[in-house]
């Protein structure tokens, strides 16, 4: 039912966002390609709550040692290494048009980088750990101080010098368009974490049966 | 490439990873029934 009603909810909202995207916003100085940032910008701040959701559920685990925190924090990193995989990829093909080069090691994009390189060293070790608890303990740890990053990729462009653009004095409707764009990503985010997450459930329990079942 | 083709070609990576994700989460899910199918199969013979 939650399910169905996030579903509905994202489609209608990708649909509203899709149009002031294309339709509703005015075109900047930067032309055509500063369209990219209505998607850009909200799965940056999408994967980064994500990743705060695993913060959060980690700390829980390691509180209660109960395994539906870890459940939660693994199916949330999983949707937020997609999105940070998207927002890296979606700033790459920005970058090129505008600053004439696919990569550079300016200080905001490396520190992304990183980020995405500490989650998917969270899932190299939880797919080399069989055992749950000890699995469940060693991510938690991951997921805690791999969060650090996070504020680290949110304040690097006020800390050094950086090619990256600020998000300055806009056009409501720029502004408006990126609202609805964030409430979008937002809707889609609830939606792929609770797939995710029900299966892990379903996984779980599972192998705990399978288990038992061997003996 | 024009302008249009990085709009174009962001968007086309932003639905083509969402889709892929999906299509992996199906899969799993396919695993998952196949496991619940072995599950009821092994409890019928034990039982």
């Amino acid at each position: 039912m939650k399910i169905k009603i996030l579903l509905g909810v994202s489609t209608v909202l990708m649909l509203v966002a899709l149009y002031m995207v294309f339709i509703f916003a005015p075109e900047t100085e930067s032309g055509v390609v500063q369209r990219i940032f209505y998607f850009h910008i909200p799965l940056a701040w999408i994967a980064f709550l994500a990743f705060f959701v695993v913060f959060v559920a980690s700390i829980m685990y390691l509180w209660k040692r109960d395994i539906k925190w870890d459940a939660f924090a693994s199916s949330s990193a999983e949707v937020g290494l997609v999105f940070t995989t998207l927002f890296l990829l979606t700033g790459s093909i920005w970058a090129k048009p505008e600053w004439g080069v696919w990569w550079t090691w300016d200080s905001r994009l490396t520190s992304s980088l990183i980020l995405w390189l500490i989650y998917i060293a969270y899932f190299i070790i939880r797919s080399y750990i069989s055992e749950e608890g000890q699995r469940a303990r060693f991510s938690s740890v991951i997921g805690i101080i791999g969060f650090i990053d996070v504020p680290i990729v949110v304040i690097t462009i006020f800390l050094w010098r950086t090619a990256h653009p600020r998000i300055e004095a806009m056009d409501p409707r720029v502004t408006a368009t990126l609202m609805v764009s964030i409430a979008t990503f937002t809707a889609l985010y609830f939606l792929l974490f609770a797939l995710r997450l029900a299966m892990k459930q379903d996984e779980d329990k599972l192998n705990r049966l399978k288990a038992f079942l061997r003996r | 490439m024009d302008n249009l083709g990085y709009l174009f070609a962001a968007f086309a990576v932003i639905w083509a990873g969402l889709f892929t994700y999906i299509l992996v989460l199906t899969q799993k899910q396919r695993q998952l029934r196949r496991d619940i199918d072995w599950l009821k199969e092994t409890l019928k013979k034990s039982e």
